[in-house]
């Protein structure tokens, strides 16, 4: 089995080709599709990496990242964000609250690979 | 050379010794060396004028007649003078501070300034001392007649018109000479007062030599002289209680009313203080003028013949004893107390009649020469010579047709009740604040008409004035109008009858119009000035404690300038003058330029006003209280220019900060709604790129796959389509650029076409439709209306989350408006989103639906160009939207 991944995101498409590309690159997907518990099952499924999308219902993607950072446990826990409001600030302000990648939508998925290739050594 | 000759010779004498005296007091006051002028000695001797020929003659024929009586007329200025000189401390305050220059000056002012009042006061005070007048003219007469009786060769002296004519010219041509030599602001006649002292002198130093005579030399000393006057009727004489007090009330008033005494009392006073020693000095002089009074009546009734008139004793008995230099002296003393008299009541109705009737006459009839003010004081001069002139012509006249009988005591009395009638307005002046001018007048008129009628019209005997008739009878035969028994009260005494009507009845009114009425602002300032002198005035012995007032200057400063400035204003000029701290010693410079910093913050006379009152060097005079009004009232009219600027300003403020806030707002919807916007389009391309790179990269995709990937780009391009429709849709409709496309149609085809085109039925919603069943048909534009309708049906079709979904069309009229409701039954819009529901990319449930959040915006658009509207309705169990349109449209035809 290859390196476990959480998807968090709640547009259904994207899941769907998102888990295709990293299924296919040999990655064990989990995907997630609202904000509420977001948190505890990050904790639950303890992935080695998770893909977090910024506007989701119940909970927004800054604060679920931020509430992992305070936790030891997922303190280092790569996290790539996503997100389709593109401006700086909103960059600016994921990278203050501690992802590890941030790219904006819509990305290529070469970039999504590479990107999680850097985040997590195979 | 007979004695009448010698008693003119010496008469003439006396009267240039007093020219002389009078001339060399006016020299020294006018170089400045009258120090001794203004002596207290000199103030209680000027006020012995009370004691004229009537005290000096006409007590002895009083006490002669009526017993102790005449002590009536002593008693009453001798309370005034111990028991009241604190009421006459303020008077003189009073009269100084306000510049008063009669009684009728101070009356007049004291009631708003009123020229009515003055003239009256003035009318009463001439008649009122007129009988006075002739009284000194009779006295001096008779005292001439009793030496042309024990003079034969003298006989053509006898004529006793000729000799009242000759002392009454003689009298005006000296009153004149010293009474109008100049016109001093505060009219004081230092000559004149100078003159009386030396005559209050010889009257005093005459009847006690009389009295020594008369015990020592006729009586046989001191213990002999007391049994006769024991065995006289003088000695069984029983008090009449009711006349008693009425005489000693009566001459307390007079004491302060008589225009003569006001003059001495409070315009010639130099210095309150000498009233202390006057308080105790002049009682003493009227004791002394009182002592030898039973005396020479007891010994005159004993030694002289019968039918010897009594109010001539004191010269007489001297005279029949063959004590020639003795009644020269006695009639020296009886000429002062006349003359002394005379003069000044001639100067004090001089000035009242002058000012008060003569100028304001002169001034109206000359306006245009009232421009040269040289022309002025001349006149001012005229009128007053004229003035004494008349005054001393109308006391001849009174004394030729009075008959020149009556005893002197009873024409005292005419005059003292005349004058006392002021005393209410008096008291009320410096005493009450309520009174006023209309409680002034209407008491003084109905004490003077009293006076008039009950006292003066009879004293000159039936027939004069008053027939026999009305004496008897009452006027107009009313019995309650007789004279001398007014309102059927009979049988007291016709003093006491005109004391107790018109003084009480003058003192009711006058409180109770004052009560009654309400005064003029003037009135109320002076009124405030008069009553509260002694705090208006300060200290009038100068003023020390310059620390003290510093002080106040400063908490008063500090209020308008503010603590800063004053400090620095205080501190340099207290470093100017070489001192340590912040408090200057008030020096005029100091005081000046406060004033002037003050002025700037409130204005000039607001600005003097408050440092005279704290310096407490002048008053604040009514002028000065009206040009603060002044000041206040432009201060007032500039400041409400200001607040109404000022409320401009703060309303193009609000409107600017409306606007700012409008534009804020605008801006950040507009970064929310880029924003928006920019997350509603990558969200499909993301999908639609992921996937084609999908497609692109991946050699073996199941053909299951390849068809669910496609059919996904193709799902997300559709949906990048409809959302740029919408968005464009939406800026036409903001925009208000739309093109209504109005056609006629019937509502029930309308829903139903537009159910039909969501297919909701198929996808499960149940649609249930009520209300008006008729066919409604309208004219608007179809095809917007019917977007409306679609979007809310596929709403309901998306978000509607009961079991077995139900959508309900309802169609009402309701006040000239179409209703259409659609109302679900799934869990509705939360209370707090209700308010949001309308706005762009506002979505309550989850995006699954797919909705970019723009239906309900553009609904709510569509609405209000059809000139309806669109409302969530809360309240109804499921999701419930109300349609509104004005109705436009008619009924089908059945």
């Amino acid at each position: 089995m290859g390196k476990h991944v959480l998807v968090i995101e709640d547009e259904p498409n994207i899941i769907e080709a998102i888990s295709f590309i990293l299924s296919r690159d040999g990655w064990t997907v989990d995907t997630h599709s609202n904000g509420h518990d977001a948190v505890s099952v990050v904790r639950a499924k303890s992935p080695d990496l998770v893909i977090l999308d910024v506007m989701l219902p119940g909970k927004s993607g800054y604060d679920i990242l931020t509430e992992l950072r305070q936790d030891a446990a997922t303190q280092n826990l790569p996290v790539l964000m996503l997100t389709a409001r593109g401006q700086s600030k909103d960059r600016e302000l994921a990278e203050k609250i501690g992802a590890s990648r941030f790219m904006t939508k819509p990305f290529s998925n070469a970039e999504v690979l590479e990107a999680l290739h850097e985040l997590v050594p195979q | 050379m007979g004695a009448l000759n010698i008693l003119v010779a010496v008469c003439l004498t006396y009267v240039a010794l007093l020219f002389l005296v009078a001339f060399m007091a006016e020299r020294a006051a006018l170089r400045g060396r009258a120090t001794w002028l203004r002596s207290p000695l000199v103030y209680t001797l000027s006020l012995s004028i009370y004691c004229t020929a009537w005290t000096f003659y006409g007590a002895v024929g009083n006490a002669a007649r009526s017993g102790l009586e005449f002590l009536t007329i002593y008693i009453g200025p001798t309370l005034v003078m111990i028991g009241w000189w604190w009421g006459l401390r303020k008077l003189v305050r009073v009269g100084r501070t306000q510049r008063i220059t009669s009684i009728a000056d101070l009356i007049s002012s004291r009631y708003g300034k009123s020229p009515l009042l003055a003239v009256f006061v003035t009318l009463i005070a001439v008649i009122g001392t007129t009988p006075y007048i002739a009284l000194q003219l009779q006295s001096v007469t008779l005292s001439f007649a009793s030496f042309a009786k024990v003079d034969p060769q003298a006989m053509q002296f006898a004529d006793s018109e000729a000799t009242a004519l000759w002392v009454a010219g003689g009298l005006a041509v000296f009153t004149i000479l010293f009474g109008t030599r100049n016109l001093d602001a505060n009219e004081r006649h230092h000559g004149v007062v100078m003159a009386i002292a030396v005559e209050a002198v010889v009257k005093l130093c005459a009847l006690v030599a009389v009295g020594v005579f008369v015990v020592w030399g006729l009586g046989g000393g001191v213990s002999e002289t007391l049994a006769r006057i024991d065995a006289s009727d003088i000695g069984t004489w029983q008090v009449d209680n009711g006349r008693w007090v009425a005489m000693t009330m009566l001459s307390a008033a007079a004491f302060l009313t008589l225009p003569r005494m006001f003059q001495v009392l409070v315009v010639e006073n130099e210095d309150e203080r000498h009233l202390r020693t006057a308080s105790w000095a002049f009682p003493t002089y009227l004791m002394i003028m009182s002592l030898f009074v039973v005396p020479i009546a007891v010994v005159g009734l004993d030694i002289m013949p019968e039918g010897a008139n009594p109010d001539q004793f004191v010269l007489t008995v001297p005279l029949s004893q063959g004590q020639q230099g003795l009644a020269m002296l006695s009639f020296l003393g009886g000429f002062s107390s006349a003359t002394s008299m005379v003069i000044v009541a001639a100067i004090a109705l001089s000035t009242m009649v002058s000012n008060h009737i003569v100028m304001p006459i002169w001034l109206r009839i000359a306006q245009g020469g009232a421009v040269i003010s040289g022309d002025v004081r001349h006149v001012v001069l005229l009128a007053r010579r004229l003035s004494i002139g008349g005054v001393l012509a109308l006391g001849y006249l009174y004394y030729r047709f009075s008959g020149g009988g009556a005893a002197l005591t009873s024409i005292g009395l005419i005059s003292f009740s005349g004058v006392a009638q002021f005393l209410p307005a008096l008291m009320g002046a410096i005493f009450w604040r309520g009174s006023n001018h209309t409680g002034a007048v209407a008491g003084l008129l109905i004490g003077f008409l009293i006076w008039v009628y009950s006292m003066l019209l009879p004293s000159f005997g039936p027939g004069v004035f008053l027939s026999a008739e009305v004496l008897e009878h009452g006027l107009w035969g009313l019995s309650w109008l007789k004279p001398q028994a007014l309102f059927g009260i009979e049988g007291i005494d016709p003093v006491v009858h005109t004391v107790l009507w018109s003084m009480s009845l003058n003192a009711g009114a006058f409180v109770l119009f004052s009560i009654i009425s309400f005064p003029q602002p003037l009135e109320r300032l002076q009124g405030a000035q008069f009553v509260n002198v002694f705090q208006h005035s300060g200290n009038p012995q100068g003023w020390s404690g310059g620390v003290a007032q510093a002080e106040d200057l400063m908490v008063m400063a500090q209020r308008i300038l503010g603590p800063v400035e004053t400090q620095t204003l205080f501190q340099k000029a207290a470093l100017e003058q070489g001192l340590v701290g912040f408090l200057p010693e008030p020096t005029p410079d100091f005081l000046q330029r406060l004033e002037r910093e003050l002025a700037g913050s409130v204005g000039a006379a607001t600005a003097h006003a408050m440092v005279s009152q704290i310096m407490g060097r002048a008053t604040v005079s009514v002028e000065d209280l009206l040009a603060v009004a002044d000041e206040t009232a432009q201060m007032m009219e500039y400041s409400s220019q200001l607040e109404a600027k000022s409320a401009e300003l703060s309303r193009t403020a609000r409107q600017l900060r409306a606007a700012n806030e409008k534009l804020t707002k605008l801006s950040v919807q507009k970064d929310a709604f880029l924003s928006q916007i920019s997350h509603e389009l990558r969200t499909p391309m993301t999908s639609i790129r992921s996937f084609s790179e999908i497609l692109r990269d991946t050699e073996e995709l199941s053909p299951a796959d390849l068809e669910k990937y496609a059919d996904i780009i193709h799902q997300e391009a559709i949906r990048l389509t409809r959302l740029l429709d919408d968005l464009l849709d939406l800026s036409v409709l903001e925009n208000g650029q739309v093109n209504l496309n109005i056609r006629q149609g019937v509502l029930q085809d309308l829903i139903t076409h537009a159910i039909a085109s969501t297919g909701a039925e198929s996808s499960g919603l149940n649609i249930h439709r009520s209300g008006i069943s008729t066919d409604i048909l309208m004219e608007t534009d179809l095809d917007r209306l019917a977007q409306v309708f679609i979007n809310l049906i596929a709403n309901a079709q998306k978000y509607c989350d009961a079991d077995q979904p139900e959508l309900t069309i309802q169609v009402t009229e309701r006040d000239n408006y179409l209703i259409v409701d659609f109302i679900d039954n799934g869990s509705g819009i939360p209370a707090q989103a209700q308010d949001m529901v309308f706005e762009k990319f506002s979505r309550v449930s989850d995006r699954q639906a797919g909705g970019a959040g723009l239906g309900l915006a553009i609904c709510r658009e569509i609405m209000a160009r059809l000139g309806g509207s669109i409302a969530y309705l809360p309240g109804q169990g499921g999701a419930a939207f109300r349609v509104s349109l004005p109705i436009k449209m008619k009924m089908a035809a059945q």
